[in-house]
């Protein structure tokens, strides 16, 4: 059997080289499978997008596979279908991701086909017509569908007009139908660059190689016009409870999104605020919440909080989908469970449950090339060092209630959160919880 | 291709339980399935839904292992347990770390038989489950995909959907679950899988003496009826608030048994693009559709059953273009394919698209694990080994010929949604 612990990935067996031109590039090499995963980021999110455009980082991503000064959008299509192979864009806030993956005998055409994209995109006016109309298609539908709406109405309530997070990556009909593709033009110009790009390539390929196949491609690419990075700060919490309501007509259940600003990746209690995360709304059958909305009240399906973590301050959210007359009951037991989360300490038993929880489920994270480069990015992205998942462990079990309890306290607050119910229209309970 | 799939082995206990096992030892992982072949192609009027609710009716927990104590013990060992329920089968399963593989063996050999279905906990889940259809019936495409599989299927128990209809969801009793569950799950009717590092006579005494003393009925016999042949075109309207339409065509195809369902796999993947990269813009329907400007996307369907479904393409239409013009095209699409078959390109690339596809779908032992485990329920011993030489062997002419067969006027089941002005809603 193959060591575990040599084969997490660290320091010792990532290739990791800087080019000249800012691209770091990682590279870990999976013999265990036949493809090969490319995983790669650009300073090129909607941070670096204006309100009246929003939309246009994720449009210019999604437009970088319509064609080049080399192919036209047949032949890039033809060039990666023809060998099973698959290449996207997309843009989150604050990069743009691109996500590749081929049998690893076809590596240097999907490199090949990356760089030429990302470098050489024409943007040509017909796809552009084509990508915007889908995307209002896109718009349109989501705007009855009530997770869609709870969630955007939640976010839009957490930060102000002025942060980038009260905006959606995908814009709204008024700011798509505003794009041309001039502005797609500029925003490559000015921010997509190879200056931070992070570069991960995991599976069964040797290493020398594909870094001479990225120093054949991307080596060379040069954008004296590239921006600087953009951060985004953390805004003003919510004083008291502010309450959104949306009508969605039509439908048979709510959703529930609240949320409060939760930390950022680099934080110092992330850890720590993870764990109450799960305690509260994930671990077991959705934590304390499923077990208190859902399996004792039966009152939802699905009632689970989730805690991303990324540059800056992604929301902590809790999410539930329930009958209209169950909507007050449920958001009261909801915010029962965060009080308690955030005035009592976690037990002895809910602390080393999940801390066995996070160590233990790492060897399934670590299974597929996509997971292994999704964690090299991460830890090259956030600067959290290529050791940090051999360290991972003794830095869970270092974690104490207090660190938990602090955690919760620090970022949660039952008085202080958005709370938005998107469905029906209300037939008494639903309207006046709402 | 170098191959990453060691020996499977077969086995079967005194008591009739299917095993099947094969060794993987990239990663210190085990992924361990119980599938049950019941689904809701197995529910008579008036008990749909009932495969699912038993579903989740053995999470709620044994004498041994009460409501609540695997998922804790589970998500502590940090492995991963779900369950789903399909229209051919139930499935369990549970992938962890290979030193923690014993907790999901022994709790997947008691819940086979020691399910207790406490009457109040069976009550609760009663609104759980009504509140899981309450959320798919907030999208529209699931009210769409309800009644074209409605009108497809008069007869046989593929006409509903999986989670049931709500008026039987209502009227259920915990005694109608429980019997479905002591009628169904039991050794003969069971296939228990594992992939993963582990040594497979060690795997396979652990498993006899966990299973080998689960009472040993005969196979239950499976409620089942046959769909009668369709007498001509069928088509479906639905109206539901919104602002976008979809139109579904399906045609009625043979099973995963039959030699022609693979052939069929290779023309979707033409027509579609289906089974290759995930989006594939070169396909004949994309090309036709989306890049025409009538449809912001087009996808399709065709999956392995256990008897005759249906093979369906579903369009999402743009503004202001209708469910006509969409049908106007695929049926040309359809008749040139009829008449000019497919190119030797199209072939290759189709091909080469299968190889990828089945070597990123089998990359983690949970993928491999529930494909082995579909074998067992489609009576398809060499499903998963024999897939790909019977995918790559199909010929132009296979495909030719399965599209004039099957892709005829008289064998179509079309669906439309309507989406109609929400303001109006209600006047």
């Amino acid at each position: 059997m193959t060591s575990y612990t040599a084969s997490i990935p660290n320091e010792g067996n990532i290739n990791r080289v800087e080019f000249d031109n800012g691209i770091v590039l990682l590279i870990y090499e999976n013999r265990a499978v036949q493809s090969v995963n490319i995983t790669a980021s650009l300073h090129a999110g909607s941070i670096y997008e204006r309100p009246e455009r929003s939309g246009l980082a994720s449009l210019a991503a999604s437009a970088l596979l319509t064609g080049t000064q080399q192919r036209s959008f047949d032949e890039i299509h033809a060039s990666l279908e023809n060998i099973g192979a698959e290449l996207s864009m997309r843009g989150h806030i604050h990069k743009l991701g691109l996500f590749g993956k081929a049998l690893a005998e076809d590596l240097r055409p999907l490199l090949e086909t990356a760089n030429e994209t990302l470098r050489y995109p024409t943007f040509p006016a017909e796809h552009f017509e084509r990508l915007r109309g889908e995307r209002l298609t896109w718009l349109q539908y989501s705007s009855f569908d009530t997770r869609y709406r709870a969630g955007k109405a939640m976010r839009q309530a957490l930060y102000p007009a002025s942060h980038p997070y009260h905006y959606g990556t995908y814009g709204d009909e008024q700011t798509i139908a505003s794009i041309n593709e001039a502005d797609l033009s500029l925003f490559h110009a000015g921010h997509m660059g190879p200056d931070g790009m992070i570069l991960v390539i995991v599976g069964d390929v040797d290493s020398e190689d594909a870094m001479q196949m990225v120093r054949e491609t991307l080596g060379d690419w040069r954008n004296p016009e590239q921006s600087g990075v953009t951060r985004a700060d953390f805004p003003e919490a919510p004083s008291g409870t502010e309450r959104q309501t949306v009508l969605v007509p039509g439908k048979t259940q709510c959703d529930i999104s609240m949320g409060a600003l939760g930390p950022a990746r680099g934080a110092r209690d992330y850890l720590a605020a993870q764990i109450a995360n799960s305690v509260l709304g994930e671990f077991g059958m959705m934590g304390r919440i499923g077990k208190s909305v859902r399996e004792e009240q039966g009152l939802a399906y699905y009632a689970y909080s989730h805690l991303g973590g990324g540059h800056g301050p992604d929301p902590w959210i809790v999410s539930a989908g329930v009958n209209p007359d169950n909507v007050g009951k449920a958001i009261d037991s909801i915010l029962a469970e965060i009080e308690r989360l955030v005035s009592e300490a976690v037990s002895d038993e809910d602390l080393a449950d999940n801390q066995s929880y996070f160590t233990g489920r790492l060897p399934l994270r670590l299974e597929s090339n996509e997971g292994i480069a999704s964690h090299i990015h991460a830890m090259e992205s956030y600067n959290l060092g290529l050791n940090y998942l051999s360290e991972y462990r003794d830095m869970i079990y270092q974690i104490t209630q207090d660190d938990v309890l602090g955690a919760a306290q620090h970022y949660l607050d039952p008085t202080n959160m958005v709370i938005a119910v998107a469905g029906p229209e209300p037939d008494g309970s639903a309207a006046e919880s709402a | 291709m170098k191959s990453i799939m060691p020996q499977t082995t077969r086995h079967t206990l005194r008591n009739g339980l299917t095993v099947i096992l094969k060794e993987v030892h990239s990663a210190p992982i085990i992924s361990w399935w119980v599938g049950y072949k019941v689904g809701s192609r197995n529910e008579p009027t008036g008990k749909t839904g009932i495969s699912h609710w038993v579903e989740h009716m053995m999470f709620k927990g044994t004498e041994r292992f009460p409501a609540g104590a695997l998922d804790r013990e589970i998500d502590r060992a940090g492995g991963q347990w779900n369950a789903f329920t399909f229209m051919d089968y139930t499935m369990y399963f549970e992938t962890l770390p290979a030193d923690k593989i014993d907790i999901a063996m022994e709790a997947e050999a008691d819940r086979m038989a020691n399910a207790i279905f406490d009457p109040e906990e069976t009550e609760s889940e009663r609104t759980v489950i009504i509140s899981e259809r309450q959320g798919l019936e907030n999208q529209p495409t699931f009210w769409l995909a309800e009644e074209v599989r409605g009108a497809a299927f008069r007869v046989h128990g593929y006409h509903h959907e999986i989670i049931g209809d709500e008026t039987d969801l209502r009227s259920m009793t915990r005694d109608d679950l429980y019997e479905h569950y002591r009628r169904h799950y039991c050794p003969a009717n069971a296939v228990a899988v594992a992939v993963g590092a582990f040594d497979s006579a060690a795997m396979l005494a652990k498993i006899e003496s966990l299973f080998g003393s689960i009472e040993a009925r005969g196979a239950p016999e499976l409620f089942a009826r046959q769909e009668p042949s369709q007498q001509g075109e069928r088509r479906v309207q639905v109206e539901r608030p919104g602002k976008t339409a979809f139109y579904e065509i399906c045609h009625r195809i043979p099973n995963a048994a039959h030699e022609d369902w693979v052939k069929l796999k290779v023309l979707d993947n033409v027509l579609s693009g289906s089974g290759g990269a995930s989006d594939n813009k070169t396909s004949r329907l994309y090309q036709a559709l989306v890049k025409t400007e009538i449809a912001a996307g087009v996808g399709a369907m065709i999956v392995p059953t256990i008897d005759p479904y249906l093979y369906s393409i579903i369009v999402t239409l743009r503004d202001e273009r209708s469910p006509e013009e969409a049908e106007d095209v695929l049926l040309r699409e359809i008749a040139r394919l009829q008449r000019d078959g497919i190119s030797g390109e199209e072939l290759s690339k189709a091909r080469k698209q299968a190889k990828a596809a089945f070597a990123y779908s089998t990359e983690s032992v949970t993928e491999q694990a529930y494909w082995l485990a579909q074998s067992f329920v489609l009576d398809q011993e060499d499903w998963f080994d024999g897939y790909l030489d019977r995918l790559t062997g199909v010929t132009a002419d296979d495909v030719l010929d399965v599209a004039r067969r099957y892709l005829v006027p008289s064998q179509r089941v079309v669906g439309i949604l309507q989406p109609t002005d929400p303001e109006a809603e209600g006047d």
